[in-house]
């Protein structure tokens, strides 16, 4: 017989694999590439915190570790998708066409 | 049926993953690649996590938090060389 | 050498990490922590961490709880939207790159509400200018500056305010 603290632990695993599960499907279908980042940060980052929490259930123990890994993604995985991001309009990818409007375009050092 | 649900998130993790990939390799330009690495690197992070509760060895979580590290460094580094092209 | 506040504060986030990954306060494993954080903290241009501009009065710390609780409250919001939108068979998105704007100073104050707008409701920063924040939206509801400012930055503003100002 389980613990209900191991059930709620497992149940968040299974939570946050299903919005991973979300993300990928969202990087498979969204139609451009900030679209995609928008999904794949977001996603991932409550995907893996869920995850992690859960896993904090099943092994308190283990705790301290996991708490820093998701402390370390919570900061991490925004700024890379940010830096990606910025590259990206900076060479010029094609936007999708339901695209509405592109404020920065107006900066003037982003064609050289 | 705990193990029911590690297995059962496993799998879901899986599929993610398989669509990830399929992302990875239909591109269409190397932004899109790399966004689906990133993603595909911390689908593998949640692996790594669930791998270790599966054998119950906190070691993986040292792999795991080296992984986050050096992916995160990786995006930051080919962004970079998207953005200055050298 | 000038030992600033921040390089002292680095130093101590530094061997916070590292207490905190080792999970113990042996003597052995403290003496090489503080060695390692000494060098890196020697080896750092400026000192830069998560406390660095930390205001640490009662306010600060009320504001920094708040922030967490309404930055959770968002990031579940954010993920189930973004759940509806991915497995609605229509994809209903209207995506584009507005413009906004924030009073925050502090490096830090901005870099957290960088990262915690790109984890909100479908948006993205994408470029950091002076006082200007240009955002991917995916679902854009306003276009002009000052209403977008409100509906996206507003929120998490008044508490980094006080946190970092």
């Amino acid at each position: 017989m389980d613990s209900l603290l191991d059930l709620i632990g497992g149940v968040l695993l299974v939570m946050g694999t299903g919005f991973l599960f979300l993300g990928g499907l969202g990087l498979v279908r969204m139609p451009d590439l900030f679209n995609r980042i928008q999904v794949g940060t977001k996603a991932t980052t409550l995907g893996t915190i869920l995850t992690l929490v859960g896993a904090i259930f099943l092994h308190p123990e283990w705790g301290l570790k996991l708490a820093l890994i998701g402390l370390f993604l919570l900061f991490t995985n925004p700024l890379s998708s940010q830096v990606l991001a910025r590259a990206a309009h900076r060479i010029g990818i094609k936007q999708s066409p339901a695209t509405k409007v592109d404020r920065l375009i107006e900066l003037p050092w982003r064609r050289p | 049926m705990v193990d029911f649900l590690v297995y059962l998130s496993a799998t879901l993790a899986g599929a993610a993953f398989l669509l990830a990939l399929s992302r990875f390799l239909k591109g269409p330009t190397l932004a899109d690649r790399i966004v689906a690495f990133d993603v595909l690197t911390i689908i593998a992070i949640t692996g790594i996590v669930l791998v270790a509760l599966d054998e119950g060895r906190s070691i993986y979580l040292d792999v795991a938090l080296v992984y986050a590290l050096l992916s995160f460094l990786g995006v930051i580094v080919v962004a970079r060389y998207l953005e200055r092209g050298f | 050498m000038r030992i600033g506040r921040e390089k002292v504060v680095l130093f101590a986030t530094i061997l916070l990490f590292w207490v905190l990954l080792n999970g113990t306060l042996a003597l052995d494993s403290l003496l090489v922590g503080l060695l390692a954080s000494f060098v890196i903290t020697i080896l750092y241009r400026d000192g830069f961490s998560p406390f660095t501009e930390f205001r640490a009065t009662p306010a600060g710390f009320w504001a920094a709880g708040c922030f967490l609780l309404y930055f959770s409250k968002e990031l579940v919001r954010s993920n189930l939207k973004l759940a509806a939108i991915v497995l609605s068979p229509s994809l209903p998105i209207n995506p584009g790159i507005i413009k906004v704007r924030t009073t925050l100073k502090s490096r830090m104050g901005r870099l957290l509400l960088a990262n915690s707008i790109t984890l909100t409701p479908g948006t993205l920063t994408v470029q950091l200018e002076e006082e200007w924040l240009y955002i991917h939206w995916v679902t854009v509801e306003a276009t002009d500056i000052d209403s977008a400012t409100a509906q996206i930055v507003a929120g998490y503003e008044t508490y980094l305010e006080v946190m970092y100002g």
